[in-house]
């Protein structure tokens, strides 16, 4: 399957101010090849394929396409090479239409009826079904990324890049994409994959190239290695999974019961009879692909979405109607999935963002005026507990990286010392020791006899630290299951399976 | 090529720093204005902003003016400045201006001609209530039904312009006028005159409200947990809420705040230096107050130095009209001028100027 | 046909007039918006526009290049607003009012000494016959060439929005400048080229009013028109076809306030001439208490500075 080499990139390097996110890096590849790009969040990969697709222009380094010097000064100069690009946030319009969103992605485009019966015939040709007249907004993760993939696909390109493809998918979902990506590479069009996770990329990739702070750290074919090895080279140390204790569980702390709500955005999901029970000691996870109902959800447990008083009760005791101060006082914390605009604010300080969700248990106020000491002694002790890397507390919270903006909002609710701690995301987008850091505190925090919820779309991570598993699809809540014992397709169906498969399903009923 | 890059964190030193540099550009620039009206730019700008403060010939006319002016222009900046810091856009504090001084006024002027110490302070108390009333228009209009605050206040502005034009020529009107517009002269009734309490100064009842409502605003930002949320509400309104702010108690209260303020304006304005409702006793206060807010940097001690200086410029302008014949349009060009240069120049305390070499990345 | 005295014929035909200075400076900003940019400083554009395309039009005693003039008069003030906004990255509601209070002081300042002139007039386009059409005749063909162009113009718009590939790239723009940045859309250049269309709108909407509706030239002579355009694109809720029927609607209880102080009505000036305001914000009301699909047109990135950083 590999034959000629299609693209090389050759001591490519880019410096931001106080980063060098890309130093000499080279690899090659080969026409028809699946290629890992590897590496921990911040190794450099976003970097790379973004000056690959021309979005950003490197600082010294050349690229080969075809035999041919490539230097794309924009995406649509990529795009014309031959170059196309999934990405990892998507770049779609949520008020817009999927036949509209797939012009937009495109230099040429025919006309839109044209168009929608193209999007038709080449999403179903790769299994990928979807209807061009649908807005954007109203699909779900799996369905929005299909869109990114077949406006990508309908200009036939040479190299396909995929941004960490399958953070937003069910394990049905990747089964789905793999047979496509497998099917495109069958008819010739390399493949450039970015992830992070060893074992997707031993199912699927030819070859792997490995980053790890800017700099290639090892090429090698993922099939003759192991996972643990691939993982060494990639963190650059080997790595303890955490501690759990077998701890005691306590009677139920948080009782949910009926929990219905409609999402206060217009494409949320809303929550549907969702009810689970969780005991003190206990870790419940609650997984789901993006995009399922985890804000709401987080909103309604924190306070900013108001239920009836019952639906939400603590140690038996309804607190539904009450806002996030008073479920503060009984003992709830939460840490949303937003670190930046919804779990602090990113231009005030550490010390600010202290007060922001710790002015309550710490005490921070007294008649309405705000123990500015108590306060900074808080801060520092967050930043001092949880390892938090920052010139000082009087720095603003969008100028700490992802990890350790984490680590303080973590540490901030987790050193409230709270009953029941809810979390969204605990670890995303977070480096490895730094995520192992992370779950090491929350499986202590139930040690110490908390209720710990851990709502993930990281089903290694729920396998690692929940006690109990149940899964979010739709805005409905499944029965929580114990994970000891679970497997992985099982974890896929209560995660709803492939979505929105119907049509191809009704498609081909009707041929 | 020039290349914005964001800091990781906002300058300090260029926050207060570019109050400066804008009026130093607005200086050269309105000097160029001046210059292209026919006028000698550095005379101009010698009568607007010396003449009045240290002109032996005018000082001892313009120096208590100061304050007459500067006070209104601070006690409406100081309630604009919590809305703005919110994310709360009040642009209608003419309107609430005008509402409090007609509320004001009429308390006052229906209780005509008795002599009791309680007029003014009754008159002050119905002319913070005028100006709160107008503001809840939009804030529960905001909070009840989502209507875009910024439009509604402005809109009402006109309609505050008619009723004081109504009230000027109907009910307000003085009934021994001789048929001409306007009320009774408030500041020639000694119970309900806003009197200049050290003569010569130009210290009124309105400029001592204006400096306690620097301070409590002071108290409020740095010490208070409500200036907090405020301020949190402003920058971050998800993880406001998050930390349980309410944000309809917050619209109400930063409308409401502002509004008294501006009505307290309004009231010390009719009842001292005015004198009088009138259909045009308004001088926009309303308006250039939200140029003080943002030349203050929405901060209390800013906002005061801002309000000194912009009633620098409306007394300079005047002496500049008188002396140069200079248009005062041409004072209000300078004053949108200013906005437009600390605007501009405020792009300096987030992001960094850098010089990018050619062929690089320029984005 | 006529009711408490006034004509309806009569009515339509100078609603149709009056509601022109709005349409056009409410279809600009819908245009403007549509690309995520809000320009509060519509109304000092209108009066730039009122003072520049009078000036223009007395200067060069043709009302046509009057029109030119005040478009261009608000297109030069608006690239104040693009330098500040779209490269200095500034508070879009602040500089949007600072430029319509600069508007105002600049445009009296120009104004000097255009106090009390005549400007040229702007004649109606000749229809022959079809004026003496009953009723409709006077309705639709008395009119001067304005009027004709800002329905057009509406239609232009609807038209490029909705089927054109300009206009999907504008409205993507306006919905996530992110995503549009991702797929190599060039949104600052996109967003400058509405502000300016917004900007001639404006000017020209302005020039009418100076030109047309009143005519002559006094400080303030737009009185708040660019507010009442700002709060017709919310009640259009981003569609050009409402901002006609906005426009006409404010337009006729314009023309029917001013018709009953002509009549003498029993209810004071003030009240009548205040009526308009307290209408567009009754209006605004209920469009914005409307839950559900319609707040889905306004665009999603609509006031975001746009830095494209990493």
């Amino acid at each position: 399957m590999t034959g000629d080499t299609l693209l090389s990139v050759e001591g490519i390097g880019k410096s931001y101010p106080g980063v060098r996110a890309n130093d000499d890096v080279s690899f090659r590849i080969g026409a028809g090849e699946v290629h890992a790009l590897l590496g921990e969040n911040g190794a450099g990969k976003s970097t790379l394929v973004k000056m690959i697709y021309g979005l950003v222009k490197p600082d010294v380094g050349r690229m080969m396409l075809r035999g041919k010097a490539y230097a794309p000064a924009e995406p649509r100069a990529a795009r014309s090479s031959g170059v196309a690009m999934v990405f990892q946030h998507f770049s779609l319009f949520e008020a817009l239409n999927v036949a509209e969103n797939v012009a937009l992605g495109m230099d040429n485009p025919p006309p839109m009826r044209e168009l929608s019966g193209r999007i038709r015939e080449v999403s179903e040709g790769y299994g990928l079904p979807l209807d061009p007249a649908r807005l954007v907004g109203d699909l779900s993760a799996g369905e929005r990324q299909r869109v990114e993939i077949v406006r990508c696909l309908l200009q036939s390109p040479k190299l396909f890049i995929m941004d960490e493809p399958t953070s937003v998918l069910t394990p049905q979902e990747v089964e789905i994409l793999f047979r496509t990506l497998r099917q495109l590479a069958a008819e010739g069009t390399s493949i450039l994959y970015i992830s992070h996770k060893l074992e997707e990329i031993r199912a699927l990739c030819d070859a792997a190239t490995i980053l790890r702070r800017g700099k290639v750290v090892g090429s090698l074919v993922p099939k003759d290695v192991s996972a643990r090895e691939m993982a060494e080279m990639m963190v650059g140390a080997t790595l303890n999974a955490p501690a759990r204790a077998a701890g005691k569980q306590g009677p139920v702390a948080l009782r949910v019961t009926g929990l219905s709500v409609p999402s206060p955005s217009a494409f949320g999901t809303s929550l549907k009879d969702v009810g689970f029970e969780v005991r003190q000691g206990e870790v419940l996870g609650i997984g789901g692909v993006a995009g399922n109902g985890q804000d709401e959800l987080l909103a309604a447990l924190s306070g900013e979405i108001r239920t009836g008083r019952d639906v939400v009760q603590v140690h038996g005791r309804g607190i539904g109607d009450v806002g996030p101060n008073e479920r503060r006082r009984d003992g709830i914390c939460t840490a949303p999935e937003e670190r930046l605009g919804h779990a602090a604010a990113p231009d005030m300080s550490l010390m600010e963002n202290a007060l922001l969700s710790g002015s309550v248990r710490k005490h921070l106020t007294k008649k309405g005026f705000i123990d500015w000491h108590g306060t900074r002694a808080f801060a520092e002790e967050v930043v001092k507990t949880f390892d938090v890397r920052t010139p000082g507390i009087g720095t603003a919270a969008r100028a700490l990286s992802g990890g350790n903006l984490q680590k303080f909002v973590l540490g901030r609710e987790i050193l409230q010392e709270p009953e029941i701690i809810i979390v969204n995301q605990p670890t995303w987008g977070v480096d490895a020791a730094a995520a192992a850091f992370i779950r090491q505190r929350l499986l202590d925090r139930a040690a110490a006899g908390a209720a710990v919820v851990v709502i993930s779309q990281d089903i290694d991570e729920i396998m690692e630290i929940a006690d109990r598993f149940a899964a979010l699809n739709e805005g409905r809540l499944s029965e929580p299951v114990p994970t000891q014992g679970l497997t992985i397709d099982q974890i896929g169906l209560m995660l709803g399976g492939a979505h929105g498969m119907h049509e191809a399903e009704a498609h081909h009923a009707g041929a | 090529m020039l290349v914005l890059e964001k800091r990781p964190t906002p300058s300090k030193g260029w926050a207060w720093g570019t109050p400066f540099l804008a009026v130093a550009l607005t200086m050269i620039a309105g000097g160029a204005m001046f210059a292209l009206l026919g006028k000698d730019p550095v005379e101009a700008i010698r009568t607007i902003f010396w003449d009045p403060l240290f002109n032996a010939q005018f000082a001892s006319y313009s120096r208590p003016q100061l304050l007459v002016k500067a006070a209104p222009l601070i006690l409406i900046a100081i309630g604009l400045s919590l809305g703005f810091r919110a994310g709360i856009w009040n642009i209608g504090a003419e309107g609430q201006y005008i509402m409090g001084a007609v509320f004001g006024a009429a308390a006052g002027l229906a209780l005509y001609p008795a002599e009791t110490r309680w007029i003014f302070p009754l008159m002050i108390v119905a002319g913070a209530f005028g100006g709160f009333l107008w503001a809840m228009i939009p804030a529960i209009l905001k909070t009840k039904f989502r209507t875009n605050e910024i439009l509604v206040s402005l809109l009402l502005v006109y309609v505050a312009e008619n009723i004081l034009a109504s009230m000027a020529l109907g009910a307000l009107r003085n009934p021994e006028g001789g048929g001409f517009p306007g009320s009774r002269n408030l500041s020639q009734w000694p119970a309900a005159a806003n009197k200049e309490l050290i003569a010569g100064t130009g210290l009124h009842w309105g400029v001592v409200a204006a400096v306690i409502a620097v301070i409590a605003a002071y108290v409020l930002l740095q010490r208070h947990i409500l200036g907090f949320q405020i301020k949190l509400s402003g920058q971050a309104p998800r993880a406001a809420r998050f930390a349980g702010v309410k944000p309809e108690t917050l619209v109400v209260l930063c409308m409401g705040l502002s509004g008294a303020l501006a009505g307290l304006a309004g009231v010390f304005e009719v009842a001292g230096p005015a004198g009088q409702i009138s259909i045009d006793f308004n001088q926009g206060y309303g308006f250039t107050a939200i140029i003080v807010a943002f030349l203050g940097r929405l901060h209390p001690v800013g906002i005061l130095l801002a309000g000194l200086l912009m009633a620098l410029t409306y007394i300079g302008g005047e002496l500049a009209q008188f002396m140069l014949g200079l248009p005062s349009a041409a004072i209000q060009a300078f004053q949108g001028m200013l906005l437009f240069f600390l605007l501009a120049v405020d792009v300096l305390s987030n992001y960094r100027i850098r010089l990018a070499s050619f062929g690089r990345e320029a984005r | 046909m006529e009711i408490f005295g006034i004509n309806i014929a009569v009515l339509i035909a100078s609603l149709m007039v009056a509601s022109v200075p709005i349409m056009l400076a409410a279809i600009g900003e819908l245009v403007v918006e549509k690309a995520g940019v809000l320009n509060l400083g519509v109304e000092g554009m209108m009066i730039m526009g009122a003072i520049c395309g009078f000036i223009t039009a007395v200067h060069t005693g043709s009302p046509m290049v009057g029109f030119l003039g005040g478009a261009a008069g608000a297109m030069a003030l608006s690239l104040v607003f693009i330098l500040l906004t779209q490269v200095f990255l500034a508070n879009q509601v602040a500089t949007g009012l600072a430029l319509t209070l600069f508007g105002l002081g600049l445009s009296s300042l120009l104004g000097q000494g255009y106090n009390g002139i005549k400007p040229p007039r702007l004649g109606d386009v000749p229809f022959g016959p079809l004026e003496n059409i009953p009723f409709f005749g006077r309705v639709l063909f008395t009119h001067d060439i304005m009027v004709y162009a800002s329905i057009a113009i509406v239609a232009a718009v609807w038209a490029v929005l909705k089927y054109s590939r300009a206009g999907l790239i504008l409205r993507a723009v306006g919905e996530s400048h992110d995503a549009a940045h991702a797929l190599g859309y060039k949104v600052v250049r996109i967003r400058i080229l509405a502000i300016l269309f917004g900007a001639a709108m404006a000017g020209l909407g302005g020039a009418y009013v100076s030109l047309v509706r009143v005519p002559q030239w006094t400080d303030g002579i737009t009185a708040g028109a660019g507010w009442i355009a700002l709060a017709i694109v919310v009640f259009a809720s981003w569609k050009p076809w409402r901002v006609l029927i906005g426009a006409y609607l404010f337009g006729g209880i314009t023309v029917l306030q001013l018709n009953l102080q002509a009549a003498g009505a029993r209810i004071p000036v003030e009240y009548l001439s205040m009526s308009p305001y307290l209408i567009t914000i009754l209006v605004l009301v209920i469009m914005s208490s409307g839950r559900g699909r319609a707040s889905l047109n306004a665009p999603a990135a609509l006031g975001q500075n746009f830095h494209a950083s990493r």
